[in-house]
């Protein structure tokens, strides 16, 4: 990259406008405008450049990856080269709005741990995480009677990064075991793209809970301490 | 695991010193190529430099060199700022029969971080300096003599104020990015900090917001190697011989900062010098120690020893950041971008003193990143090749570039 880019023509207009995931748009629309944001695991910045951009967001993400943070860099992202398994003791409690955890909650090692330090140094936290209680990954380990690999997990068991996987029903378990208030949670259905519409968003909360985790692919959490 | 060491060459000089590249040849079109430094005296007639010390300096002599074409309106001018024992000679050679590169030629050059197909470069050697750059061993215009210790305490306040007054000499009001090692991370922050509105980005680089009292512990223990050397003299020794072994224990003694200690037993462990067995007397037995002995000597013969004292009291006093009230106020008009980046060996200023200044700059909402690099050779790092490291400059100051280039055009249209 250092050798070549002097051949190319400097892009004019720093704007990368890239595609967001499904539940990335969902996340996006739970954040308040002007919000400060800590996005962990924030990968190629695509949603934090989102929220800054789209939302006055300020903030910044963290990533351990060196390819994500050349990203981040490269987008002009206030980018902290970290790993959240050693908790975020560099910021004070109540520091951001929203502490973002996009897809990346399978794969820390200690998730109770990341999650009360989301929950100390935000006032709100965001995790979205692909649900294994989705019908088709039950399908796929019943019928072939080995892990079941998806476009959204495609590793060999011996080599995947996620090692913390969990079912929408799982979250819920754990969420009222640490005493943790979910304000919102969306099941995103694997058809007809995100529940972008309030009607839709609405419907989408009332199915039953063991419906969702049979139907979502992904779900996304809103969450805040619980009182008391 | 590659070698360890693979730019620690014979010809190796140490940290922030110009070292022996394998056969660099003037057809590589990487380098710079023949370079050679300007001079240019400032504060001649008018107004002193006035020094956060409350002294004054007048004239003053700045050694720089540049790097690459400048472009029509100066909007692409990178200040490259040298550490404790640097100079202005950063990159390509100064002679096509003398092979000894600048000590930043790696990252300086076509195609390289610090891109000179596109870039204007400037390095200057730092206020009290011994490279061309007004300092003790500078002739004091009032008595004809060196000035010695009648020279002016400095801070790196006052090597920043110096480089600005340079740039406004040369009729440059802006620049992209000020960047550093070491001592010159200090600098580049000082810029952001001072020199808000003409610095789009700083690049902080295996720096520190502040010394340590085991830093300033080294440096005490440098300093008095230096003035209890017989021949200081009161740091008058510019007639006589120098205090050369005591610069050179100093030297060898922060040598070792530089190094991790796994680096430095990788390369030396426990081999004996140039014998087959201890010599039961107290001749240099191990390799680890000639080679230390070499750095010593050559810094000894080439440095100035006042400027040693000097710089390290610079550094001593660095501390932008003393109290909440003062990190406000002077935190409070810095708008550039801002890239920490520190090596997980470097032990003279860790990773975590690299971490205390990001938290200080993101308790401001200050727009900054971090990154830190796996490296081998402790504080040295960020003078060698290392692909990652130079692939985050690179993304760093080409996006400072083209979010130049695009508010221009925004602004045009």
């Amino acid at each position: 990259m250092s050798m070549t880019h002097r051949h190319e023509p400097p892009h004019p207009a720093p704007d990368h406008t890239s595609e967001l995931r499904i539940d990335q748009e969902i996340i996006a629309s739970l954040v308040q405008d002007g919000a400060r944001i800590l996005d962990l695991g924030c990968g190629d910045g695509r949603l934090l450049d989102y929220l800054i951009k789209n939302k006055n967001a300020r903030g910044f993400g963290v990533e351990i990856s060196t390819q994500g943070m050349h990203a981040c860099i490269a987008r002009g992202l206030p980018v902290y080269h970290g790993d959240i398994d050693q908790g975020l003791s560099d910021h004070t409690d109540g520091a951001f709005d929203y502490v973002i955890l996009s897809q990346t909650l399978q794969a820390v090692r200690r998730p109770r741990f990341v999650i009360r330090e989301m929950l100390r140094v935000g006032k709100k936290i965001i995790v979205s995480f692909p649900n294994f209680g989705h019908w088709n990954i039950r399908l796929k380990l019943l019928v072939s009677g080995r892990m079941p690999k998806t476009p959204m997990l495609p590793h060999e068991w011996f080599d995947t990064p996620n090692i913390r996987m969990c079912t929408v029903l799982d979250f819920q378990d754990l969420c009222r075991q640490m005493g943790i208030n979910i304000i919102e949670q969306i099941p995103l259905a694997a058809w007809g793209g995100p529940p972008r519409s309030p009607l839709k968003r609405h419907l989408v909360k009332m199915l039953p809970r063991t419906v969702a985790n049979l139907l979502a692919p992904v779900a996304v959490f809103l969450l805040e301490k619980g009182k008391g | 695991m590659e070698n360890p060491f693979p730019n620690l060459g014979p010809g190796y000089q140490g940290v922030e010193c110009p070292y022996v590249m394998n056969s660099i040849s003037m057809n590589d079109s990487s380098s710079v190529g023949l370079v050679a430094t300007q001079t240019v005296t400032l504060f001649d007639q008018g107004e002193p430099l006035r020094l956060d010390s409350g002294a004054t300096l007048q004239p003053i002599q700045v050694a720089f060199e540049t790097y690459g074409q400048r472009s029509s309106n100066s909007d692409n001018v990178i200040l490259i700022c040298h550490a404790l024992s640097g100079n202005a000679h950063a990159a390509g050679r100064h002679h096509a029969d003398n092979p000894k590169t600048g000590w930043w030629d790696g990252f300086i050059g076509p195609g390289k971080p610090f891109d000179t197909d596109r870039f204007f470069i400037i390095c200057a050697n730092n206020l009290g300096g011994c490279d061309g750059t007004s300092g003790p061993s500078s002739i004091d215009p009032n008595t004809g003599k060196p000035y010695a210790l009648d020279f002016p305490l400095i801070t790196i306040g006052d090597i920043a104020r110096l480089q600005k007054a340079l740039l406004n000499h040369l009729g440059i009001n802006q620049v992209l990015a000020v960047a550093g090692g070491s001592m010159g991370g200090m600098i580049a922050l000082q810029w952001a900090l001072d020199y808000p509105d003409s610095v789009a980005g700083a690049l902080i680089i295996a720096s520190t917001p502040r010394l340590s009292a085991q830093n300033i512990a080294f440096n005490a223990v440098a300093r008095q190697a230096i003035t209890q050397d017989p021949d200081f003299n009161q740091g008058d020794y510019y007639q006589g011989s120098k205090p050369e072994r005591g610069l050179s224990v100093a030297r060898m003694m922060a040598h070792i900062t530089y190094l991790s200690e796994k680096g430095l037993h990788e390369k030396f462990g426990r081999r004996l010098q140039n014998r087959e067995s201890f010599s039961f007397a107290l001749e240099t037995d191990f390799a680890v120690e000639s080679y230390l002995k070499h750095q010593g000597s050559t810094f000894g013969k080439k440095f100035d020893a006042n400027t040693y004292l000097y710089i390290t009291k610079a550094m001593d006093y660095f501390d932008p950041f003393p109290d909440p009230e003062t990190t406000a106020r002077r935190l409070k008009k810095v708008h550039s971008r801002l890239f920490v980046m520190s090596f997980d060996t470097d032990w003279r200023f860790d990773s975590s003193r690299s971490k205390e200044l990001v938290r200080i700059l993101n308790l401001h909402q200050k727009n900054v990143s971090y990154q830190e690099f796996h490296s081998p050779h402790g504080h040295d790092s960020f003078l060698l090749h290392d692909h990652e490291y130079k692939l985050s400059l690179s993304a760093f100051i080409n996006r400072l570039y083209n979010e130049q280039l695009h508010r221009r055009t925004q602004g045009n249209s």
